[in-house]
């Protein structure tokens, strides 16, 4: 059997607690929320601590509140350690940004959603078949760049490392133009998902050392009104896997049903959630009209460079960026599109 | 139940009488006899048995593909707490392997290493915290060698050798080569000659159970090993060869097994290594493999390379065939040699092959050793065959089904290699599907992109000869009466999730008269059971069956007699049912099934009898005559429907029709539970399993790797994938079965991916003439098809392969007796291939008897 | 690196509604947990790293794989397990449904099979046949094709909702063979030589 190495692991209740555990313990500790990344990463043992400390008893980090927003009218906060299947049975996330809600739905299996969070599907460690393997299939290939090695095996020579961001929620929220809260002792921050991001496999995360990622904050109601949203995820089968791509689209029509402002996001083409700032220009301005999607989509896959460190060949995903951003787009403009609903999301 | 009538028993005897019988469990589904047990968790797999003292092994496997070992350091690792012992291949020299002719393995490898993955060393440790531990910290120093990664690959380099055998030097494993008949002629007289390439990527069986073992040593010569095994009889064996323990101090005992499909049938290294583990350190020692190490273990399908060239005449008449196969290995022998011929063996069963030749050729490649996976060695040229007969019908303008029914082979015949056929209700089969589907109005209408695909197979019921030589029975079953109305039966068949234990109990049962909760069972322990060779090639409902039947009339024999005595009747009169032995015109006069215990053990003392079965001679008398022939042969026909998405290459099964011809079933619903899950692990094989292998580049590394060692990478088809499912059992009961019984857990799997691609052609004009079949190969062939190239996606071409010297058999239709006219003793003279290649030593055996001498 | 013996929890766990105190090394996981302190071996184990829904457990009456949460946090939480499924010696119907339509063949994805659809009836009694292959999505199966347990599922929970239904004689027996005379009539079949549940 796999087994977890040994390791302290504390349980605070309070942030404080936590922030107090995070400055005193020794130099390698790690936060954990539901775990689903943390405890396969270390039973594998590519990702190492000595202590760690869960979040999961801090009561305020749970849950899903209407705030009053930022002058955006009544919005969503949801708290770091929320459970991606309560966020899916939640009809005020369904009802304000649906494709959110799928994307949500869609992530890994059934059970994995009742112990997995928000906040951890956010911060998920980047993902690379040279990577997620146990330590001994690790050794046979003297390591990677990710991790004690000196070659990105992904790509030989390239001074960065390729894995890629496997998240589903992240393009998502990044395209409704979510924020973050992040929490240190005394400080507090608040910024866009987006920004949370760094495209590099090793470094992916633009979190400081001490900080917590508390709450994700979703765009107030007047915002959410006008957002069209749509999320279309390609892998082998309909649970368990990662996306090999996603598309997460969101559009603000104008009361004349002109596109005013889009974002097209991408996952798991590159080693951070990617905005496509081509694809959305492409459309902004527009009615919807199937020329302006096909537009958008081809700049879509100019953007992504998909590698062959997953699932299905590189080649081919890198036509379906543009066969999945095209439908994705054509779903948030209600226009009519040829992919046939791919059963797997 | 007891208010069911009472029913005139099975009359005795002759099986064959016994074809048209209606049985109290026979041809009912009832609830499995493991089945409360499963579903209340009270089933114990191998890794919940749990012994006083016991202490945990962890392999260390080597992590080069190719290498010589040259120092395995312990001292950081004896330094972990809890540490107890290490053993190196220096402990475990002698080799061991399932196939005679195959001893290739160590439990520990003493000098080389072979892939990544083989195993170096052995630690316990008080806790599998510990053990893990440990063997993470033990230092292995190798010297590398070339690696050879392809049946190319290994064809081109025949130094460094992976294995210092055969004698002809290379990494060539086996090649074959025989012709049945005269192929040249009958394709130089066909009116269409097809010539095609094909290719059957490898996959793995990814039982959901993870191998385990527990060895629990008894004195210092003396031990007891619980194992995830198929194969309880060959890793007893393996285990006194390697232990060089007699064999009567061992025993093995199989625990239900969470998943086979093959993949537990070799003896493992690391249930030897438990095993010397344990009497080295003197208490039980537990090992539990991890996910990876069991793609490690594999055994799995073979990659197969396949050159298919067949000739027919225009009214679709099959001529001849010339099929060629290149198998990938892996690094050492298993079950290779007979997979090798069965590549060609079972191409003759389904359709009428008038002449046929084949050479095969494996060979080692430094990759998990590929063995046998459901199907063995067959699935990937039926794939070939059934898209080829798709393709020949396009051609000559035929309805697929009618080409297929024209060629139907028939029941009772002998095929041009010399398989003496059953029952055949491959016609059958064909019909249900067909009208089921309709396909006749539906195919080639559907609209683009929606298609219907058809195919057929084969498979044997039960090997007809075991792994090694022997005079013995390939089944036995004991029964034991006593005077508490008690049955009790001993099999040494494993139960792997098939129902085997359900069909020796129903059996039982049934013959007795007793209820099925009035039956406790023993199997799969060789310190107790009668030997049965295990749960492989589709051998269990058949020979466990019969040998269950005849021990069970035995014991009726033996109460009959007693009972008639006792009631002063003819005993021919008797009948058992429910619980009870009377006369059958007069119902009320007779005894409970305990008091007719009680009077025959009265009379006759103790009571216990034996059944044991031994499958009918082969006609074939060539050599590797020993591949192939069964006591019968089931069949199965598919038709799959698929919808196919031009744009993407993406597709799905929308449903699939298939029928089975299974004699009889013994359990219908159990029947079902195997034909859904061969066609769903077919579905699995057909659209994206693959036991892959990575490379990475020379100029950084020597490495090669299996690239997605796990159950998330590797692809597994969800509850979301199955498409639904409509299955027919066709029955015909066949004589040489248990109440008319064939198999069905290999079966319904093989006309999967063939029906599938068939599929995929009818609905986008495409060919895709490779399993799995990925949708960038759907793309391809269409972008091929738009530029006017061919509209197909395979392989290119089939490598140079010295087959050797071919084997030519005359065939039945010609008068031929069986042998080849090649004399076997000028052979061996001439220094040609080896007296030991084929799967048994079945001449060696004679040799040994005096019944064949040689100069 | 921390010894894999320097730190160890003891708590009061609750399993199947009966409450035992068990000590483990601190980075223990659930699973190991039952399977070694509590000797509740019914939960197995696939990979170990939440890819295969073998050893799904009910916390809270939620399905979670008890090879990724730590037994540490498990602390006022209501554990279920396929011990815990049985009434006495009676078989729960997901249970019956499952052994008379062979729906276990090897047996180990069961249980993790069980509590997943237990889970979805407490939840939705109506749940239909989508809704059970989405809800069972994260368990896999390597021998039955998921027809028979689907087909279990669907079976038990009619029976859950009092309805008296018996198998289909298609699910029991195949499709009837196109052109003969049909199946026998499944009434007069007793599927079930004993109707647990």
């Amino acid at each position: 059997m796999l087994r977890l190495p040994a390791f302290e692991f504390h349980q605070p209740s309070t942030l404080e607690e936590a922030f107090a555990l995070l400055g005193s313990a020794a130099p390698s500790v790690r936060l954990v929320a539901g775990g689903t990344d943390l405890w396969p990463n270390m039973k594998r043992r590519h990702q190492k601590a000595e202590t760690v400390v869960s979040l999961m008893k801090i009561d305020e980090l749970r849950g899903i509140q209407t705030t009053n927003g930022n002058g955006n009218g009544p919005s969503l906060s949801i708290g770091a350690i929320t459970l991606l299947d309560d966020i899916v049975r939640s009809s005020e996330v369904r009802e304000r940004f649906p494709a959110l809600s799928r994307a949500t739905a869609s992530i890994s299996s059934p059970p994995l959603r009742n112990m997995a969070t928000l906040g951890g599907n956010l911060c998920l460690d980047t993902r690379c078949t040279y990577y997620n393997q146990t330590e001994e299939w690790r050794r046979s290939i003297d390591y990677c760049l990710k991790e004690e090695g000196t070659v990105c095996w992904v790509a030989p020579g390239s001074p960065t490392c390729w894995a890629h961001s496997a998240s589903d929620t992240a393009p998502m929220l990044a395209a409704i133009e979510a924020t973050v809260v992040l929490q240190s002792p005394g400080e507090l921050r608040e910024i866009s998902v987006s920004e949370l991001f760094h495209n590099d496999g090793i470094e992916y995360l633009t979190i400081q050392p001490g900080e917590v990622l508390t709450r994700i904050d979703l765009p107030g109601s007047s915002s959410a009104k006008h957002c069209r949203t749509a999320f279309w995820k390609l892998r082998r089968r309909g649970s368990i896997d990662f996306a090999v791509l996603s598309v997460a689209v969101a559009l603000w029509l104008d009361g004349a049903g002109t596109v005013e402002k889009a974002n097209i996001v991408l996952g798991a083409v590159a080693s951070r959630p990617l905005a496509v700032p081509n694809a959305a220009r492409a459309l902004v301005g527009q009615k919807p009209n199937i020329g302006a999607v096909r537009n958008a989509a081809r700049a879509a896959r100019r953007a992504a460079t998909p590698m062959d460190n997953t699932d299905f060949k590189t080649q081919w995903r890198g036509l379906m960026v543009e066969r999945y951003a095209e439908a994705a787009m054509c779903e948030a403009m209600d226009l009519p599109h040829q992919l046939p609903s791919p059963p797997h999301v | 139940m007891a208010s069911e009538p009472a029913r005139k028993s099975a009359p005795t005897r002759d099986p064959r009488e016994r074809t048209d019988f209606d049985g109290r469990y026979v041809g009912k589904p009832f609830r499995r006899v493991d089945g409360r047990a499963k579903v209340t968790g009270q089933t114990l797999f191998a890794d919940d048995l749990s012994f006083p003292r016991m202490c945990f092994m962890r392999l260390v496997r080597s992590t080069v593909p190719h290498a010589l070992i040259k120092q395995v350091d312990f001292s950081k690792a004896s330094e972990i707490e809890g540490f107890l012992g290490s053993l190196t291949g220096a402990d475990t020299p002698e080799p061991f392997g399932i196939l005679p002719v195959s001893q290739d393995e160590h439990a520990l490898c003493p000098d080389k290493v072979r892939m990544v993955g083989d195993p170096v060393a052995a630690v316990a440790a008080v806790t599998e915290d510990a053990a893990i531990e440990a063997a993470l910290a033990v230092e292995v120093e190798y010297q590398e060698l070339a690696t050879i990664a392809s049946v190319e690959e290994a064809l081109a380099t025949p130094e460094p050798r992976i294995h210092d055998y055969p004698k002809e030097g290379g990494n060539v494993h086996k090649a074959v080569s025989m012709e049945f008949g005269q192929v040249g002629e009958a394709l130089a007289g066909a009116d269409l000659v097809l010539d095609d390439l094909f290719f059957y990527e490898g996959n793995t069986h990814l039982p959901m159970e993870q191998h385990a073992a527990v060895a629990v040593p008894e004195d210092t010569d003396r031990i007891t090993l619980y194992s995830s095994t198929q194969t309880p009889h060959y890793v007893h064996r393996a285990l006194a060869k390697v232990l060089g323990l007699p064999p009567s101090r061992i025993r093995v005992v199989a625990c239900s097994n969470g998943g086979g499909f093959g993949g537990k049938s070799d003896p493992f290294n690391h249930e030897i290594a438990a095993a010397k583990m344990a009497l080295e350190l003197g208490r039980p020692v537990k090992i539990t493999l991890t996910r990876e190490e069991v793609f490690y273990c594999h055994r799995g399908r073979h990659p197969v390379l396949m050159s298919m060239k067949t000739g027919f005449a225009q009214d679709g008449t099959i001529l001849g065939q010339h099929l060629k196969t290149a198998l990938d290995g892996g690094a050492y022998g298993s079950y290779g040699v007979a997979s090798t011929y069965y590549t060609g063996a079972l191409q003759t069963v389904t359709y009428k092959l008038p002449a046929y030749r084949f050479d095969g050729v494996r060979t080692f490649t430094n990759k998990a050793p590929c063995g046998p996976k459901r199907g063995h060695g067959t699935p990937q040229p039926r794939f070939g065959w059934e898209v080829q007969l798709d393709k020949a019908a396009e051609k000559l303008g035929l309805d697929p089904a009618e080409l297929r029914l024209k060629n139907l082979e028939e029941a009772g015949r002998t095929t041009a290699n010399w398989l003496k056929l059953g029952t055949t209700g491959l016609e059958r089969c064909l019909r249900a599907v067909v009208e089921g589907s309709g396909w006749k109005k539906r195919r080639g209408k559907l609209p683009e992109g929606r298609g219907l695909g058809l195919a057929c197979g084969s498979y044997l019921c039960g090997a007809g000869l075991p792994i090694y030589w022997n005079h013995m029975p390939q089944s036995g079953v004991q029964i034991l009466l006593d005077r508490a109305g008690s049955v009790a039966v001993y099999c040494g068949e494993a139960e792997i999730g098939q129902g085997s234990d359900s069909v020796l109990a129903a059996i039982t049962a049934e013959v007795l008269g007793v209820e099925l909760a009035d039956i406790r069972l023993c199997v799969a322990d060789t310190g107790f059971t009668p030997v049965d060779l295990g749960s492989y090639s589709s051998r269990v409902t058949l020979m466990a069956g019969n040998a269950a039947l005849e021990a069970a009339e035995r014991a009726r024999e033996l109460l009959a007699q007693a009972v008639a005595e006792h009631l002063e009747i003819d005993k021919d009169r008797l009948v058992f049912s429910d619980n009870r032995v009377f006369d059958a015109g007069e119902p009320d006069t007779g005894l409970s099934f305990r008091e007719a215990c009680i009077a025959a053990e009265a009379k006759f003392g103790t009571l216990s009898t034996v059944g044991s079965y031994i499958p009918p001679r082969s006609p074939g008398k060539y050599r590797g005559a020993g591949v192939g022939p069964s006591p019968t042969y089931s069949y199965s026909a598919s038709v799959i429907e698929v919808e196919v998405d031009v744009e993407t290459g993406l597709y799905r099964p929308i449903h699939v029709w298939i029928a089975h011809d299974i004699g009889r079933s013994l359990n219908p619903v159990l029947v079902l539970g195997q034909v859904e899950g061969s066609v769903y692990m077919g579905l699995g094989e057909a659209m994206m399993e693959e036991q892959a292998y990575r490379r990475l580049p020379a100029k950084y590394s020597s490495s090669l790797v299996h690239k997605h060692p796990s159950m998330l990478e590797y692809k597994s088809p969800t509850f979301l994938e199955m498409p639904p499912v409509t299955s027919y059992l066709i029955e015909d009961p066949d004589p040489e079965g248990p109440y008319g019984a064939k198999e069905v857990g290999q079966g319904p799997l093989l006309p999967i991916m063939p029906a599938l691609a068939n599929a995929i052609h009818d609905a986008v004009g495409v060919r895709i003439d490779q399993v799995p079949i990925h949708p960038h190969m759907i793309l391809r062939a269409l972008a091929a098809k738009k530029t006017g190239r061919p509209a197909r996606f395979g392989p290119a071409g089939f490598p140079q392969v010295d087959f050797g010297g071919t084997l030519h058999v005359p065939t039945p239709d010609q008068g031929g007796d069986g042998r080849s006219i090649d004399d076997y003793r000028h052979k061996l003279r001439s220094g040609m291939r080896s007296a030991s290649g084929t799967m048994t030593t079945r001449e060696e055996a004679l040799q040994k008897h005096g019944k064949l001498t040689t100069d | 690196m921390p010894n894999a013996l320097s730190a160890f929890t003891s708590l009061l766990i609750e399993v199947n509604g009966e409450r035992r105190a068990v000590s483990f090394p601190t980075h223990h996981t659930l699973l190991e947990v039952l399977r070694e302190e509590c000797a509740l071996t019914g939960t197995k184990h696939g990979c170990e790293l939440g890819e295969c829904g073998t050893c799904a457990v009910l916390v809270d009456g939620r399905p979670v794989l008890s090879c990724l949460v730590l037994a540490a946090e498990m602390e006022g939480k209501r554990i279920e397990t396929v011990e815990g499924l049985t009434d006495g010696n009676e078989l729960h119907p997901l249970q019956a449904a499952l052994a008379d339509l062979g729906a276990a063949q090897c047996g180990y994805c069961t249980p993790g099979i069980l509590m997943a659809a237990k889970a979805l009836l407490d939840e939705e009694p109506e749940a239909d046949r989508k809704r059970i292959e989405q809800a069972l999505a994260g368990n896999l199966c390597r021998c039955t094709g998921y027809h028979k347990i689907v087909q279990g599922i669907e079976w038990a929970a009619a029976r859950m909702r009092g309805e008296d239904v018996a198998a289909p004689a298609d699910v029991l027996y195949g499709a009837p063979e196109p052109g003969s005379p049909g199946p026998p009539d499944s009434s007069s079949s007793e599927t079930t030589e004993r109707q647990d549940g």
